[in-house]
């Protein structure tokens, strides 16, 4: 029997993975979603700043819509602002020094074989593993 | 017709992001737990979305132009350089102290209350600093 998180996460992943099709295909970019709030937020992508806001409008907008239709599910984000601060700027410069995350790298890059996509994925994996065993199980903060 | 294809894609992708469970902290922290209590499910979840690319790759290689007209982005650089493997290495620490990566960080922000506001302020200040302080040139993505 294949838990059903599993089934869900498949049916969720081909969802991403479609949305990022249409964008590639339609539009001609990349879903990345550190380089399209990145070039919004810092200014490098001023040209298509509309079509950035649209897009993360729409990123917000839709988990509302499911939630309010389906019901919420829990983030379990930690509360600790220390580490949610510490957390956020290292995913923040991380992404932007990479060029990319795990939708970019991760998604766009791996289907395309690309070289840079594979190296960042594992680096980015290996650094989580790491990092998890050490703030949970070495230091027990998370 | 630009913007209705990027609030599609947004909301699709959001959509999967809650439905897959990625918005789920525990979840990603889980998969991260290699040496614990592992979960398999964001396997799964990048499995599925890799798989709809190849087939879009695969077109945009034969068609080259996007149907909205502009090219579709070829790679500037294949070269592995410091920044790819540091940058990845410093996103990897936080994506494990949070359980967030830039998606999902975005698609809580609707229902996660205060601390989704924290995490995501953090990380926009974080992109901005990055670039204040080291100005790098074109952004591809």
């Amino acid at each position: 029997m294949i838990p059903t998180d599993w089934i869900f996460g498949l049916i969720g992943g081909l969802m991403i993975g479609g949305a990022a099709a249409l964008y590639l295909l339609v539009s001609g970019r990349i879903l990345g979603a550190s380089g399209i709030l990145g070039g919004l937020v810092d200014g490098s992508g001023r040209d298509t700043m509309i079509e950035r806001c649209v897009f993360i409008a729409g990123l917000i907008a839709a988990p509302v819509l499911y939630g309010l239709t389906v019901g919420f599910p829990a983030t379990n984000l930690t509360s600790n602002p220390v580490i949610l601060v510490i957390a956020g700027l290292f995913v923040g410069i991380g992404t932007r020094m990479a060029n990319g995350c795990t939708s970019g790298h991760g998604v766009c890059g791996i289907s395309r074989f690309s070289v840079r996509g594979i190296v960042a994925t594992l680096c980015y994996l290996g650094a989580g593993f790491v990092a998890m065993w050490v703030f949970r199980h070495m230091l027990g903060v998370i | 017709m630009r913007l209705l294809i990027s609030l599609l894609s947004g909301a699709l992708f959001g959509l999967g992001l809650i439905v897959s469970g990625m918005t789920d902290t525990a979840k990603v922290q889980g998969w991260l737990d290699l040496f614990g209590n592992w979960d398999p499910t964001l396997a799964f979840v990048l499995g599925g979305a890799i798989i709809p690319m190849l087939f879009a790759w695969r077109i945009a290689e034969r068609r080259k132009t996007a149907v909205l007209g502009n090219s579709i982005p070829v790679p500037v650089t294949s070269h592995i350089d410091r920044q790819l493997v540091l940058g990845s290495g410093f996103f990897g620490v936080g994506w494990a102290l949070a359980g967030l990566c830039p998606g999902p960080a975005m698609a809580v922000l609707g229902y996660g209350g205060a601390d989704a506001f924290i995490f995501f302020g953090a990380m926009a200040a974080g992109m901005i600093g990055y670039r204040a302080i080291f100005r790098p040139g074109a952004v591809a993505a």
